[in-house]
């Protein structure tokens, strides 16, 4: 069935089809129509779960881990201040080893408020364990919610699906909205080995001694790593199923590149115009956008970008005192590689301010100018 | 053949609680954990945050309690416990009685949003506390259910705590939940038939259960359950229930309300009062029994 939904709706759409059974969230700017269209399913019971209309995100996510022990599907949405409220309970899912699935719509922390889009809410939640899907459409973001309970439940490991404000959470586009059926087949209930209950009671997260903590964090990276290889199995059943293919990142024009712009989220898709613009005037520019940011594809993107002769990250974010993420990201999954590969780290966008394909020819002219990055962050569309 | 007569226990008889839990001697806390699982029943599901309990419990892989537990962040008992029972719901699980079990800091202090949350809602879980008056699990710090006068670390004698226990109870029943009780580990029948009623109840309910702590408040370890009986007789802590918010019951009217001096005085963290103090303390106690006593002629 194809329906023009917003981004926010195929979050609520992706739960409603995954068969999430117990929701509990927390209304915020710009996520609220998640919650709304969600509170709709549960109440004529188009969607069979529990909804549970906490009174905080850090509740929240406090009542989808105590659901998710018990063996329940379970799903919550946030945005920026909502997101880190909830940070410590972060670390308690994905080290609970708890297949929480959340939608995150990605949104400028405060202060001054800022409602529009970028991506430290939820970088800054790059070390708590969670597998992090970045999206650049709105059929995207509804398959990867499935693909994201499917990939959690079988690792135990939870996900957050992140779209941006706005430029997707409140954009209209034609989504295909999977059979229920073949859904189902995709993705099968949860049955967890291993869940709370009286019929054979343990203790969960007890107090754990130098003895053994190191080897659950251990064991949470091991599966972590399984990750990669999965996202992709599970990405191309899910495009025997319904023809669209899920993988680590989505590539534009690569093949033949000299200069590949590295991008994340919906500027993924300006980018590409930005692409063929600059194909137009003759200058050879590929795109890559990295769909799953943890665990971090560092082989893909190696294997994608051997034949650049430069490489342009693009970030919607910075971490204070270094660069932005992704910069740092790409930078460290090169270094063994990259012979000397210039890299260059472009910071754009914060607080919504818009990225646009001449946005790209800008950091395509810089790009190309330069042998080598001689700037440690290059700023694109900041008033000095 | 002559009949066997068999004694009526007024306390259920199975032990869900073993032996080997790490509790200081005397512990309140351990005791109350005891009861309250014999009321409870095997069907019970714990969550359990930062508190004392955590630590008693057992440390992984190891626990003395005989029911499934949570081990919860400190301030998400109650939002952890309504999502635990919306799941156990979802799996099939109908009957499971879920408990969160915090501590006075977890639920007086870091938890209380939580809690509020989950009583507004009326969420369908037993919320007991048991207070020991104090952080005591990270060392004695006041929280804000450690009452006027007492010393703590962090309310050192030149500077002790200098404003009142916080009225839990009365937050509650502003919630107008099903049922909230105060039980003492010194009535062990009454906290097990209060523990019991609201297992029959759905809705959120609340238990408050005094449970001494020798170690926090320099008392012997032998007058725990002296200290459990003596607070209820001088009304320092009544045994009262409220049903929906606003029908309140006094479970034990003491035939002569004793002075709170033989009380405090068994008690280190009280030693340094001076008798202005303690007069004070007596009128507040006073103040607070008798607005009790209206609230209860009021139903």
């Amino acid at each position: 069935m194809r329906k023009v939904i917003m981004g926010n709706h195929a979050l609520s759409y992706g739960a409603m089809l995954s068969r999430a059974q117990v929701i509990a969230a927390y209304p915020i700017t710009p996520q609220t129509q998640v919650v709304e269209l969600l509170s709709e399913m549960c109440a004529d019971k188009t969607l069979d779960a529990k909804f549970i209309k906490v009174e905080s995100e850090h509740s929240a996510m406090a009542a989808c881990i105590g659901a998710s022990l018990a063996g329940a599907r379970t799903f919550t949405a946030t945005s920026s201040q909502g997101l880190t409220l909830m940070h410590e309970l972060l670390h308690w899912a994905s080290g609970g080893r708890l297949p929480v699935v959340m939608g995150n719509i990605n949104r400028a922390m405060a202060p001054g408020w800022s409602i529009w889009s970028d991506q430290n809410d939820s970088l800054s939640q790059r070390d708590t364990g969670w597998m992090q899907y970045y999206c650049s459409s709105n059929q995207e973001v509804i398959d990867t919610v499935i693909q994201a309970f499917k990939v959690s439940e079988m690792l135990l490991i939870p996900s957050i699906v992140v779209l941006d404000a706005f430029t997707l959470s409140h954009t209209y586009e034609v989504v295909n909205i999977p059979d229920q059926e073949k859904v189902d087949e995709y993705l099968p209930s949860f049955k967890p080995r291993i869940k709370l209950t009286p019929e054979e009671p343990h203790a969960f997260g007890g107090l754990t001694s130098p003895e053994h903590y190191f080897e659950l964090r251990y064991k949470l990276q091991i599966d972590m790593e399984k990750a990669p290889r999965l996202i992709e199995e599970t990405g191309k059943e899910y495009e025997k199923l319904f023809g669209r293919n899920l993988g680590l990142a989505e590539t534009h024009r690569c093949e033949d590149a000299d200069l590949i712009f590295i991008t994340s989220g919906t500027m993924g898709s300006t980018a590409k115009v930005g692409v063929d613009e600059l194909r137009e005037e003759g200058i050879k520019a590929g795109n890559l956008r990295i769909r799953v940011f943890r665990p971090f594809p560092f082989n893909k993107v190696r294997e994608l970008v051997k034949n650049a002769k430069k490489i342009a990250v693009v970030d919607r974010n910075i971490s204070y005192g270094h660069h932005g993420v992704f910069y740092q990201e790409v930078k460290s999954a090169l270094y063994t590689q990259s012979n000397g590969l210039p890299l260059f780290g472009f910071i754009t966008g914060l607080g919504g301010r818009d990225i646009t394909p001449s946005t790209f020819k800008e950091i395509a002219q810089y790009s190309l100018k330069k042998e080598k990055p001689d700037e440690e962050i290059v700023w694109i569309g900041v008033n000095r | 053949m002559k009949k066997e007569k068999k004694m009526k226990l007024s306390i259920p008889e199975q032990e869900l609680m073993n032996s080997g839990h790490l509790a200081c001697q005397g512990c309140g806390a351990t005791l109350a954990m005891r009861y309250a699982l014999k009321a409870l029943g095997q069907k019970t599901a714990l969550c359990i945050p930062a508190c004392c309990w955590s630590v008693i419990d057992g440390p992984f892989p190891y626990s003395s309690l005989e029911v499934p537990i949570f081990h919860c962040a400190f301030e998400t008992a109650a939002s952890s416990a309504s999502g635990l029972k919306a799941g156990l719901e979802m799996v099939g699980d109908t009957e499971t009685t879920v408990v969160a079990w915090a501590g006075d800091g977890g639920t007086f202090d870091i938890g209380i949003q939580a809690l509020s949350g989950a009583a507004e809602r009326n969420d369908d879980i037993i919320y007991i506390c048991y207070d020991n008056e104090a952080y005591m699990n990270t060392g004695i710090q006041r929280s804000s259910a450690t009452p006027y006068g007492a010393w703590t670390t962090t309310t050192p004698v030149k500077h002790f705590k200098d404003r009142p226990k916080k009225d839990i109870v009365g937050i509650m029943a502003a919630h107008s939940i099903p049922y909230i009780a105060t039980a003492s580990i010194g009535y062990p029948e009454d906290l097990v038939k209060k523990i019991k009623k609201a297992k029959e109840i759905n809705g959120t309910r609340f238990i408050h259960i005094y449970a001494p702590c020798p170690t926090g408040w320099k008392a012997r370890p032998e007058d725990t359950i002296r200290l459990s009986r003596m607070v209820v007789q001088n009304t320092v802590f009544p045994l009262y229930e409220v049903e929906d918010g606003i029908k309140y019951i006094l479970n034990i009217k003491p035939r002569e309300k004793k002075p709170i001096d033989d009380y405090l005085r068994i008690q280190g963290r009280f030693r340094h009062l001076t008798e202005k103090e303690l007069n004070y303390m007596q009128q507040e106690v006073d103040k607070r029994w008798e607005k009790l006593l209206s609230h209860v002629e009021n139903n």
